[in-house]
């Protein structure tokens, strides 16, 4: 998979949220999405880039242009060094729908993304990637 | 060691090019040909100017920064080409015509060393399969697209979103309903509820032979959507079999409203925007 | 510091949502707008997120939670000018907005709080049937 030049932004206040939402809708509107991929990938960016200041501690985005033969999208991988998710499963199942604010996004994100991929454990900190392929 | 063949395109750039503007009026390049476009001996000139100004450093990569003008030359020359229906062989022999000047001249710069000679037609020809691949490239994304753009056109043909009345909107499915399909559509319906300011919109699917659980899935969301953003939906044209279909595969219509014919659809949707209809005679 | 602005127009409380609010931003609405509610006796309340290209969950929750506050004081909500593209997004998340009434526009929004507003009842997400 060819991998263009990745850009790094720091989450680690509320004002980086917002502007992770910006690099990312900027960034998948030079790739030609339509609005509505736009949008999904934006909302899943939100998320995620929200779980990893507020769950993780603060931490980082990286996103970049990916190609895989006729294929290009984005990947975003978000990245803290935060306790991690001690129970993962439960996390995945426990999404939206809970209400009361336990959601942590990930299973909303990983509808809203082509491929997802998370690695964490107790202690271990929390790194999410997604792609969301054109 | 120098790059013959970017020495010979330095050293004899005039005379290759009127070489090659030669061989390409002769094989429908040129005046009146069916790739001219007028301005072809114009574009002629500036291909070659251009791969001299990507050569400057006396190497050549077609990924490489100086050849970023280059590169944004074959890419419309490919997408030009593409949408006049041309193959993607007839695109590259515009690049790879260029080889024959530039041997020719290779020929008479070395013709006592024959090592030489050899030299400069390999560095040649990597130079032109770097250019010819890339042309090629860029060529089948053109076409893609032109291909995809086509698609989503017909696909909007086929699902058109009809007024039928003051707020109401209806949308008759005509076919079978694929992920893809199903989301263009469901795009077109909510951004047409959102221009006209319809509260109610009927989706007829006396059209859609099969309806399985992915096919609901789809309704459902599109339903889901439309409540969404303020507006209500109800679904037309359910068949008697589609209707077995639903209960049997255990289907939730979560509340939606189902008419059997557009005409019922149609009758519930004014009454519910207050609207009486009296016969005058 | 930035606040949302809240408009008073006749018995209702108009908000529009701009682009890009951040997470403290959204919080300070929701206080501004439980004390608007009770200073004006206001009975009807209505979001404008028209301009808004993305709801996330954060957002979502905003709203539901304004409606249910404002419920409580006896005020009805409307959410109007959801974009397609947003609403599409939403159902794809699985984010319901339980308890939150929509509207497609300001004028419809209104209508649908006056309704409200004369059958003396609060709003509570539930659309009526035939």
């Amino acid at each position: 998979m060819g991998v263009e030049a990745a850009s790094r932004l720091e989450l680690g206040s509320e004002q980086d949220i917002v502007r992770a939402r910006q690099a990312v809708r900027k960034l998948a509107q030079e790739c030609g999405f339509s609005l509505v991929e736009q949008t999904k990938l934006v909302t899943a960016a939100s998320e995620l880039a929200r779980n990893t200041l507020i769950h993780g501690g603060g931490g980082h985005m990286t996103m970049a242009r990916v190609e895989e033969g006729v294929r290009y999208g984005i990947r975003l991988v978000f990245e803290d060094s935060g306790p991690g998710i001690p129970d993962l499963s439960l996390a995945m199942t426990d999404g939206w729908t809970s209400g009361s604010g336990l959601g942590l996004g990930l299973t909303g994100s990983k509808r809203l993304a082509s491929e997802f991929d998370i690695v964490t454990g107790p202690g271990m900190g929390t790194r999410v990637t997604i792609v969301r392929w054109r | 060691m120098s790059n013959r063949a970017i020495d010979i395109l330095k050293t004899n750039e005039a005379e290759i090019l009127g070489d090659w503007l030669q061989d390409l009026q002769k094989s429908g390049w040129g005046e009146g040909g069916q790739f001219s476009d007028g301005d072809w001996k114009g574009h002629a000139r500036e291909f070659l100017h251009l791969i001299g100004n990507a050569t400057r450093g006396g190497s050549f990569s077609v990924e490489s920064a100086d050849a970023a003008p280059l590169r944004a030359f074959l890419e419309n020359l490919s997408r030009t080409m593409a949408t006049r229906g041309a193959t993607s062989a007839q695109t590259a022999s515009f690049v790879f015509s260029l080889k024959k000047p530039v041997f020719a001249r290779l020929r008479q710069a070395h013709a006592s060393d024959a090592t030489a000679l050899a030299d400069g037609i390999w560095s040649a020809t990597e130079l032109f399969d770097q250019l010819g691949l890339h042309t090629v490239a860029t060529y089948q994304k053109s076409r893609e697209d032109v291909i995809r753009r086509q698609q989503e056109e017909m696909l909007e043909l086929s699902t058109p979103v009809v007024k039928l009345w003051e707020g109401v909107l209806a949308l008759p499915m005509i076919g079978t309903l694929d992920s893809s399909r199903t989301q263009i559509v469901m795009e077109s319906l909510l951004q047409r509820i959102v221009e006209t300011g319809s509260e109610i919109a009927i989706i007829d699917i006396t059209g859609v032979p099969t309806v399985d659980t992915l096919v609901a899935q789809h309704l459902l969301k599109t339903v889901t959507a439309i409540r969404l953003m303020g507006a209500d939906c109800i679904i037309s044209g359910i068949r008697p079999q589609i209707a077995q279909t639903i209960v049997h595969l255990g289907i939730d219509l979560q509340g939606i409203t189902t008419k059997a014919s557009l005409a019922d659809a149609l009758t519930l949707a004014m009454k519910r925007s207050g609207f009486v209809v009296t016969k005058t005679t | 510091m930035e606040r949302i602005p809240i408009l008073r127009i006749g018995e209702f409380l108009l908000v529009t949502i701009q682009v890009d609010m951040h997470d403290r931003l959204a919080l300070t609405l929701q206080d501004d707008l439980t004390r608007a509610i009770e200073k004006t006796g206001a009975k009807g309340v209505l979001l404008d997120i028209s301009a808004l290209d993305m709801v996330d969950s954060f957002i979502g929750r905003m709203l539901s939670h304004i409606s249910a506050i404002a419920s409580i004081l006896s005020a009805s909500t409307v959410v109007v000018g959801m974009q397609p593209a947003v609403a599409i997004t939403l159902v794809e998340l699985g984010l319901e907005l339980p308890g939150v009434l929509t509207a497609l526009n300001a004028e419809r929004g209104m209508a649908l709080l006056r309704t409200h507003m004369d059958m003396g009842v609060t709003t509570d997400g539930r659309r009526g049937g035939e």
